[in-house]
């Protein structure tokens, strides 16, 4: 059954306390090499036949995704 | 005057906001998510709570619930809705007002006695305050921040659009200490803050919630 | 290949791992002798997580018995043995409550043990027909500076909010206290309390003949399983947990459906009778709805909503998926039943009926795999008489009498000791905790922490209210459980009081050590035989708790801790009293007696590191007397606020006293001032009024002693000739020690506490 992969990660202009306390973990642990994180959501969704792009498209920016606030990544199988 | 109350799955100040109805003298009406009737209110509370879970984002769901497109058009003609924390998160996933409310910015859930400004006493929710008024209401969330584009917020400001701030400190790193905000004809509000938790001396730590509701019914007298 | 009854009888000679999930071998020819057979794979199973001492309660049962043997009780409606204990309050409404542990599971996962655990109680109170309206906890754990502290207090409290929040329930109270002896094993023990009418009352037993048994709800994964009997009987050893089992993960949203789904399903009549699945899961549910029925239950398993497909039938039975509940119902209604379930989303689904006989029987794809008679799964459960032996330093404890210690005697001693003491863990404020609470969800919550009691209205007519107290103090456990139980049932009950309640009954938590420790069942039988002496004393029942054993490090068990919830009615709630004081120029009382005992102390503790002599004397008819006081002194309308005297002495009550509405006050103190600082003699409590000649009338009429302290006031604490505490400098020492521990983005970690002691004292934060 395909698989599509949806990403969601606030705009870069929103702060992000989640990713700054986990930034923050990562110091107090000794990982001084990690610059920035930022936290976000990954949506696997298994579809029936083949992905229609436009619809996933559309599920992706309105529901799984706040515009307002969130960049989406909508990763669709190969071929 | 018919006040309707709209019950989400898992939302929990729906209870309360009809109590505060009552008191300010209206008739609470319970809605139903999932119907398509608005039962003739004269006005919508989207109340507190956590409805779905939060699940998604916070009133990502339930403001595409059947009952929501109802509550939309209505808004669109001019009735007054009122959005109480996840109803203030619905307003905004909805579209009826501009940003968005996220996670707290010290990350905890977070409840306290909040002391408010008045920014705004001119609209259908506000009318029985002053402006520049202080009043104590309960805050109560683990997603209240407000966050919209550096554009919006001026434009919010500009247009006199700002209805509440926190004074006296941030409870969760809301962008320029905003509590509440209201649509441009002032007759949709939505605001983090527990009006209806703040209506009796025996259970609240004011009665300075009542006025919303008591403002209301004036409102759609003179309406 | 599925381990049916007919494989069983055929082959009586194969080996079962039945020491791998806890049965000792007289355990396992039991269940043989039971059954004339071997047991299946799935009777082995159910065998062995109801047998665990979590659900057999096999080590305490012939003690728990003292309060079965308690007087009766008229406002007991429903007694031990159920869900949950239901009491009258008056007006036809009745109220069930009762405090339940979730210590191990705190330990290995902090949110969702604690969450689960909230999850759990929550349920509970669901299932005996009531409508769940508050919560409390009260939370224990290792030094306040140990890095495991910061592991797992966090994730505790914000697992104990984050369910209690999303199910809409305000959290009224509880408490918080740090101990070295909880370093490996955290207390989580969760109350909660519901309301309903006497007609409404549930009970969970399967009647009726051909009446379909329903489980609705979530749907049932590997949550748990193996973790009653596995987890709750083991302790953990010093290098950390030995094994990971699967922990139960909750879901507040769906059990927020749940409790709406059932009070229509109540409010409609659709049960006969009705089980929440906690421990031991299915097993746990069929067995006990069975075996208070008349007759016997048939279940098919195959039917079981799983969330996973590769669940065997054991596997399914020790589920402890969270968010299920089973309910018996009349095969007419169950159209109706379905209903409702589908209007909430809720998943429900028919899994078997009742029956004639005696046997639970449960089948696989239609094949036998449980054939048991269901009473001795659930109730005849082994019974032990464990050996019990009187630890070997008690004697030397008890001798350690606190009076040797060093005291303070200039006022700048006495000054920064009590600094020390309300800003030690124990003391400080705990509003970083509270904050994570909602305590103002359903709009009827009068008082809630920082105030003694919790209280809830629960008539918006008739004013009609509840109060509930919720304490445990450990360290007098620990130098004498006997005492120690009585003491913290006694201060449960003034904290009722204080608020202007009338005490009613009793819950229990009883968290102790490993039971095969002889010097730890003594602990324990102490405690209950303390608690019982108490309650009758008190004229209280017990209306229920929990038992939580195994609570140890390696080898070394935590202090006895016997942690008691106490009930209380207000007829008119608007007549309540709570703990701050807000207007100058009041007279500020003392009620009860103050004597020279600090064995035990916060001041002891704090300022020494000593836990030795014998706890504070317990006067129990004296108590009954200061409650009827106080509830006449509230009734009157004569105290304008109320606060009881317990860990930290008259210093821990003024410093909370004063600092919630920032009132000060000039007092006078007669006697040694440090005894009187510092003292925990019990049966007192500290008032605040404008009419200071009915106060003392009332209290001298009733035989209860009253000493005038001085006036309320201004922004210090003054004590006349002996020291002058700002208020704003005592907030500073009290408010910034769990902040500075747990930190805040706000608030910087690392500051330490405000507050010095005498060079040569020791600080245990």
């Amino acid at each position: 059954m395909p698989r599509v992969v949806v990403d969601v990660v606030l705009k870069p202009e929103i702060s992000d306390p989640q990713g700054q306390a986990v930034l923050g973990a990562l110091g107090r642990l000794g990982h001084a090499g990690v610059r920035s994180v930022r936290q976000g959501k990954h949506f696997v969704l298994d579809v029936d036949g083949t992905p229609d792009a436009a619809e996933l498209t559309q599920i992706a920016e309105t529901l799984l995704a706040n515009p307002v606030i969130e960049d989406v990544e909508l990763h669709l199988p190969e071929g | 005057m018919r006040i309707g109350v709209i019950t989400f799955p898992g939302s929990l100040d729906d209870v309360d906001a009809a109590r505060a109805v009552r008191l300010a003298g209206g008739d609470a009406v319970a809605l139903w998510h999932a119907d398509h009737d608005l039962l003739d209110v004269d006005a919508v509370v989207l109340p507190g709570g956590f409805s779905y879970g939060d699940y998604l984002r916070a009133g990502a769901i339930a403001a595409r619930a059947p009952l929501m497109a109802d509550v939309v058009t209505r808004a669109r003609q001019g009735m007054p809705v009122l959005g109480i924390c996840n109803g203030f998160q619905v307003l905004c996933e909805a579209g009826l007002l501009p940003g968005a409310l996220t996670r707290n910015a010290h990350l905890h859930f977070r409840n306290r006695d909040q002391s408010l400004r008045v920014e705004r006493a001119d609209t259908a929710w506000t009318s029985d305050y002053a402006n520049g008024q202080r009043i104590v209401v309960p805050v109560k969330n683990g997603e209240g921040r407000y966050v919209a584009a550096p554009g919006d917020l001026d434009r919010l400001e500009a247009e006199n659009r700002v209805v509440f701030r926190y004074l006296g400190g941030n409870p969760n790193g809301s962008l320029r200490d905003i509590a509440g905000i209201t649509s441009e004809n002032g007759r949709i509000v939505g605001l983090m803050p527990h009006p209806e938790h703040a209506i009796e001396e025996l259970t609240g730590p004011s009665t300075d919630g009542l006025g919303f509701f008591t403002s209301v019914l004036k409102a759609l007298v003179a309406a | 290949m599925i381990d049916t009854v007919d494989l069983a009888a055929k082959t009586p000679d194969e080996p079962q791992p039945y020491r791998e999930l806890g049965l000792k071998d007289d355990e396992y020819a039991r269940i043989r002798d039971i059954l004339g057979r071997r047991p299946t794979t799935a009777e082995l199973a159910m065998y062995s997580v109801m047998w665990s001492e979590h659900c057999s309660y096999k080590s305490s049962k012939v003690h728990l018995r003292r309060f079965g043997e308690l007087p009766e009780s008229d406002a007991l409606l429903v007694g031990i043995g159920e869900n949950a204990g239901v009491v009258d309050v008056g007006d036809g409404y009745a109220v069930t409550f009762k405090v339940e542990s979730h210590n191990h599971p705190s330990y290995v996962e902090p949110y969702q043990g604690a969450a689960t655990g909230v999850g759990g109680i929550v349920r509970d109170i669901l299932t005996m027909g009531a409508r769940p309206v508050a919560v409390m906890d009260s939370l224990r754990f290792g030094r306040a500076d140990a890095p495991d502290t910061a592991r797992v207090l966090p994730g505790v409290v914000a697992g104990v909010g984050g369910y209690g929040n999303c199910l809409g329930l305000p959290n009224i109270g509880g408490e918080l206290l740090f101990d070295d002896c909880y370093a490996g094993n955290p207390l989580v023990n969760a109350l909660c309390v519901g309301v309903m009418r006497h007609e409404d009352v549930r009970l969970a037993k399967a009647e009726g003949v051909g009446n379909k048994v329903i489980l609705f709800g979530a749907r049932t994964g590997g949550d748990g399983i193996g973790g009653v009997s596995v987890l709750a009987s083991e302790t953990f050893d010093a290098e950390g947990p030995a094994k990971r089992p699967s922990v139960q993960v909750g879901d507040p949203f769906t059990e927020k459906l749940l409790i709406e789904a059932c009070l229509e399903i109540f409010a409609a009549d659709l049960v006969t009778g009705i089980q929440d699945l906690g421990g031991a899961g299915l097993s746990c549910a069929t067995s006990e709805l069975a075996s208070a029925g008349a007759g016997g239950m048939h279940v098919d398993l195959d039917t079981v909503p799983l969330r996973d497909s590769t669940l065997t039938p054991a596997e399914i039975l020790m589920s402890e998926s969270q968010e299920r509940m089973c309910a018996i119902v009349e095969p007419a209604k169950v159209e109706r039943f379905l209903a409702v379930c589908r209007k909430w989303d809720v998943l429900a689904t028919v899994i078997g009926e009742v029956t004639g006989g005696d046997r639970l029987t449960v089948d696989w794809r239609g094949e036998r795999i449980v054939d048991v008679p269901p009473r001795t799964v659930a109730h005849e459960g082994p019974v032990y008489e464990r050996p019990m032996r009187r630890p070997e330093d008690l004697d030397a404890l008890q001798a350690d009498d606190a009076a040797r210690l060093p005291r303070p005697s200039t006022g700048a001693e006495l000054q920064a000791h009590w600094l020390a003491v309300i800003s030690s863990p124990d003391g400080a404020d705990k509003t970083w905790v509270t904050e994570q609470y909602d305590r103002y969800v359903r709009g009827n919550t009068v008082l809630a922490q920082p105030d003694d009691a919790g209280v809830v209205r629960i008539d918006e007519e008739t004013h009609r209210g509840i109060a509930l107290a919720l304490d445990g103090n450990a360290r007098a456990a620990r130098l004498d459980p006997y005492t120690g139980a009585q003491l913290n049932l006694a201060e449960a009950y003034r904290n009722v009081a204080v608020s202007g309640a009338r005490p009613l009954a009793v819950t229990n938590c009883l968290n102790f050590g490993s039971p095969e420790e002889p010097e730890v069942m003594w602990q324990f039988a102490e405690a209950v035989r303390g608690l019982a002496d108490g309650c009758r004393a008190l004229g209280l029942p017990v209306t229920g708790g929990n038992v939580s054993l195994y609570n140890q490090t390696g080898e070394v068990a935590i202090n006895p801790t016997p942690v008691i919830g106490v009930l209380g009615v207000h007829d008119d709630v608007r007549e309540r009293v709570s703990t701050g004081w807000r207007s100058a120029g009041e007279t500020v009382l003392l009620l009860g007696e103050t004597r020279d005992e600090l064995s035990g102390s916060a001041w002891a503790a704090v300022v020494h590191g000593h836990l030795g002599g014998r706890p504070p004397v317990v006067d129990l008819a004296a108590e009954r007397t200061l409650a009827e006081v106080l509830g006449a002194l509230a009734r009157e309308g004569l105290v304008t606020a109320a606060h009881d005297l317990a860990d930290g002495g008259l210093a821990q009550a003024l410093t909370e006293a004063t600092l919630r509405h920032g009132t000060g006050g000039r007092l006078a103190l007669d006697g040694d001032p440090f005894v009187a600082l510092f003292s925990e003699s019990t049966g007192r409590a500290l008032v605040t009024t404008t009419d200071p000649k009915a106060v003392k009338d009332t209290a001298r009429w009733a035989g209860v002693p009253v000493t005038e302290l001085g006036t309320t006031g201004g922004d210090t604490l003054a004590l006349d000739g002996l020291l002058e505490l700002p208020l704003a400098e005592l907030r500073a020492a009290w408010t910034a020690t769990l902040p500075a521990l747990f930190g805040l983005p706000e608030a910087p970690v690392g500051v330490r506490p405000v507050g010095t002691v005498p060079a040569g004292t020791v600080l245990s934060s």
